[in-house]
């Protein structure tokens, strides 16, 4: 369980690591918390010629910041730090909420959010959380910054949309609206496991109709996010059941392994979907009406 | 800079603040030297894949798995292990006292990476409910007494503690 041979690379600038991704493409692996990738290095399932270690750049924030209407998130910035933000907590609590989801303590004063969203694990949280909160990724190469719709950023298992010389500079997290209500819901065996299956949801409020957005992992190559409106009636009543089902029989694709079979997998996204939707309803109302 | 497989580059560690100067390779993990090329096997190694935690060590006060750090990363560092929490005339560390007494330990291979975890929360442990107690340490298997001695264990130190600080000693 030890790592084959690799160059490493220790630059002090984002500029300087656009240089090395501009000259090693898809040989050159980032390396930030390193709590995804040097699991699958030391299993020798990824052995990258390259790594090219950001933990020396200079002038790097260590918390999140809010700019605009968003959260944003540097390379550095790690997985504790995002749970311990009282910025996070205020403006998007649909994230506070979640980290402790994300693996062990031990492991998330190491991991980062960026490196969570560019590994691209469709078990993992961060990712179908992004993808609910339609939010964005900033890649950057030597040509440039490029933001990256959260929907176009996960293409496969393990695989994102940069391009070979590309890397992820920042994440941005939309601000919750006040019309807005958010949980998350997931089903593991033991705390800090990959989910079985694990769900995130928004509830957006407008007049008396509820749009609400499920965010699945777990469930697919991708997060899976699809969207449903119904009254307040409806929200309390079977109509949300039925329309959880028909979100987990037309869209999800979960796979049968050791762990769970496929019927048991879809009873678990049905039953946190609906558990999810009603708690995230709940929240719009409250956040409304404060 | 850049290391070259095969090559390798001097580094400074703090290993319970004794200042350590070590060659390494890029790949050698950090729980590999703090082992073999410092000679402190008490931080044990389990999975090496990030998940049974009995390679906790504090990487600058914060617990972190010393298997998923390349050393070179940890260049600068201030390391605490196991072998930092004894004082140097052999008296236990409160937590070390408590382990012992409530029986939170039988093989003793995930130990080390228990009482590294429970280091910087102990002292808030009975305030604590068994939930956030549990979820705090749900990072360490331990897969011969079970947990619930390990969590009294964690209890205990931080009366241990107190009752040190009150007889002065």
């Amino acid at each position: 369980m030890k790592p084959a041979p690799f160059t490493y690379h220790r630059p002090e600038s984002r500029a300087e690591v656009d240089a090395l991704k501009a000259e090693l493409g898809s040989e050159a692996k980032i390396l930030a918390g390193g709590q995804s990738l040097i699991p699958i290095m030391n299993m020798r399932l990824s052995s990258p010629a390259h790594l090219i270690d950001l933990n020396h750049l200079h002038d790097e924030g260590a918390e999140p910041v809010l700019d605009g209407g968003c959260v944003t998130v540097g390379p550095l910035v790690r997985q504790s730090s995002a749970e311990r933000s009282a910025l996070v907590a205020k403006r998007v609590p649909l994230l506070a909420e979640t980290m402790e989801f994300v693996a062990h303590p031990a492991i998330r004063n190491r991991g980062t959010v960026v490196g969570s969203i560019a590994h691209a694990d469709p078990a993992a949280e961060l990712p179908a959380l992004l993808a609910v909160l339609r939010g964005e990724v900033v890649a950057r190469s030597s040509a440039g910054p490029r933001t990256i719709p959260a929907g176009d950023c996960f293409i496969g298992p393990l695989e994102n949309s940069l391009e070979d010389t590309e890397w992820l500079e920042e994440v941005r997290w939309p601000v919750a609206g006040d019309d807005q209500g958010f949980a998350f819901e997931e089903f593991a065996r033991r705390s800090g496991d990959y989910a079985l299956c694990g769900v995130a949801a928004m509830a957006t409020r407008a007049g008396t109709t509820t749009t609400v957005a499920l965010g699945y992992l777990g469930m697919g190559d991708v997060p899976v996010c699809i969207e449903f409106s119904l009254d307040a009636a409806a929200l309390a009543s079977t109509e949300l059941e039925d329309a959880v089902a028909e979100v987990v029989e037309g869209h999800l694709d979960p796979g049968e392994d050791i762990h769970a079979t496929v019927a048991f997998r879809s009873h678990l996204a049905r039953r946190l979907g609906i558990k999810a939707a009603r708690r995230a309803a709940a929240n719009a109302g409250e956040r409304g009406a404060a | 800079m850049a290391l070259n497989p095969g090559e390798s580059t001097r580094i400074e560690l703090t290993v319970n603040s004794v200042a350590h100067q070590v060659d390494v390779e890029a790949r050698w993990l950090l729980s590999d030297v703090l082992r073999h090329t410092i000679g402190l096997t008490g931080t044990h190694v389990g999975c090496e894949h990030g998940v049974c935690g009995c390679c906790t060590v504090l990487i600058d006060g914060e617990p972190a798995r010393s298997c998923l750090m390349f050393a070179v990363q940890a260049d600068g560092a201030a390391i605490t292990t196991v072998e930092g929490l004894a004082a140097s005339d052999g008296e236990l560390h409160p937590l070390q006292e408590s382990f012992k007494t409530h029986h939170g330990l039988q093989c003793g291979y995930c130990t080390p990476g228990f009482l590294m975890t429970a280091l910087p929360i102990y002292k808030q442990a009975l305030e604590m409910s068994d939930e956030e107690l549990r979820r705090a340490i749900s990072g360490q298997l331990c897969r011969c007494t079970g947990y619930a001695g390990i969590l009294e264990a964690i209890r205990g130190a931080a009366g241990i503690e107190r009752s040190r600080v009150g007889d002065g000693s």
